[in-house]
């Protein structure tokens, strides 16, 4: 699975990627996390509001450091 | 902060309403009780009361939780409106507006959208990128930051509620008239140019639809804005609480009222100058303000540094440099710049 995680370098950003790692770890899911700090590209995915997150090209969240119970649903 | 714990298990809404009806009668309670609490507190310390120490002991003591407590009913119920906003709806709204009513509106808005300074550039090329005019997308990036919660709450509760209400209509109308003119200024081709060519082949993305949320949800969502706001900005306080307390105690009025009452005629650009490369914000600048105003520093001297401070701030001029060139983060600064001497020289001639 491939999730990319949108963000300029924020505190906010990191926790998103770090979050989604440790669940996937603990799910034992197989997820390829890519951060994506350029600018252009995340303006490119038509996000407004940082950190976002991608599943399989599409934006499924965006704004703030996702819920638990949101990073799972993603897992599955 | 809150009486609510997160625990997953849901709960019955009603328990919630309860809840909250509960904790802001809790709330009221303990915010009636502050000055004899701090009293208390202040006379455990060994010092003399009416002595410079002692003075700044009990503002100290008096201010810290008195912040603390208007922050946490403020900054949640920021947080609850906010969840009814978003950047899209945002955009949505703003797209197609002429300038003038765009402005009003834009600024409106910077106050009521959810904002983090480290959006601001996905925001504006958003915003921009939808059609928005970029007189207009300053109007709502001006304002988002000046007018906060942040700031309103440590206005009300360390000055009182005509500052508070003061730089609330001169916050939108700095942001209003400096967003009009950058406008009128036509500067489009200033934009640094891989904005504008994303501008000039203006394409509204695809609308994420925002999630149906229940009022338990908002709640939520204000209790997260608390958790956060205080994260970000408990630091600040205590240190601007600090630094007050010390000028309260400490600093001669004579002093004050010399360099920054409403005489020196040259105070009030000093004031802006010395408010732009400064790193701090509401929450840090705001007690210090407080402590100047007491001491006899002219209104519009105070608010005219304090507007500095929080709206030209060098981080933010860094996140901007990535969409703006140089010549028009320069027109920004001017025109903002400008629009704050405005209001700092207003005020020392109105009060």
């Amino acid at each position: 699975m491939e999730i990319k995680v949108l963000g300029s370098g924020c505190a906010k950003c990191k926790a998103t990627a770090d979050l989604i790692t440790r669940i996937a770890a603990e799910t034992g899911t197989a997820v390829q996390i890519e951060k994506i700090e350029d600018m252009r590209q995340i303006v490119g995915y038509g996000v407004m509001s940082t950190p976002a997150v991608l599943v399989g090209g599409k934006v499924v969240h965006k704004g703030s450091v996702p819920s638990r119970e949101q990073v799972l649903s993603w897992l599955t | 902060m809150s009486t609510q714990g997160s625990t997953p298990t849901p709960r019955p809404d009603w328990l919630w309403h309860v809840g909250l009806v509960g904790f802001v009668a809790v709330w009221w309670l303990v915010y009636r009780q502050l000055i004899p609490a701090s009293d208390w507190l202040t006379a455990l310390v060994p010092v003399d009361r009416h002595s410079h120490a002692g003075e700044a002991i009990a503002f100290f003591f008096y201010d810290v939780p008195k912040v603390m407590l208007l922050l946490t009913l403020i900054v949640f119920g920021m947080g609850v409106v906010r969840s009814f906003f978003s950047p899209e709806r945002t955009r949505a709204l703003l797209a197609g507006k002429r300038e003038g009513v765009g402005n009003v509106l834009a600024a409106g808005l910077g106050v009521l959208t959810p904002f983090c300074s480290c959006s601001a550039v996905p925001l504006f090329i958003g915003l921009v990128s939808a059609g928005v005019p970029l007189g207009v997308t300053f109007s709502f990036l001006i304002a988002a930051p000046m007018v906060n919660e942040v700031a309103l709450a440590l206005l009300f509760g360390l000055v009182g509620w005509q500052v508070a209400v003061t730089y609330f209509a001169f916050g939108l109308g700095v942001a209003i008239v400096a967003g009009w003119v950058i406008g009128r200024l036509r500067l489009e081709g200033w934009l640094q140019d891989w904005v504008r060519d994303i501008h000039a082949g203006a394409t509204a993305p695809g609308a994420v639809e925002d999630a149906a949320l229940s009022l338990v949800d908002r709640y939520r969502l204000g209790i997260a804005a608390v958790r956060e706001i205080f994260g970000r900005v408990w630091m600040w306080i205590i240190l601007g609480i600090g630094m007050g307390a010390l000028i309260h105690g400490y600093v001669p009025e004579a002093l004050m009222a010399a360099v920054m009452g409403a005489e020196a005629w040259w105070s009030v650009p000093a004031a802006v100058l010395m408010g732009i490369p400064m790193y701090t914000n509401a929450a840090g600048v705001i007690p210090i303000v407080e402590a100047l105003l007491g001491k006899g520093a002219a209104l519009g001297t105070v608010l005219a540094f304090m507007m500095a401070v929080i709206a030209l701030s060098l981080p933010e001029m860094i996140i901007l440099k990535q969409v703006l060139t140089q010549r028009l983060i320069a027109v920004f600064i001017g025109v903002v710049g400008t629009g704050i001497l405005a209001v700092g020289y207003l005020f020392n001639f109105l009060f």
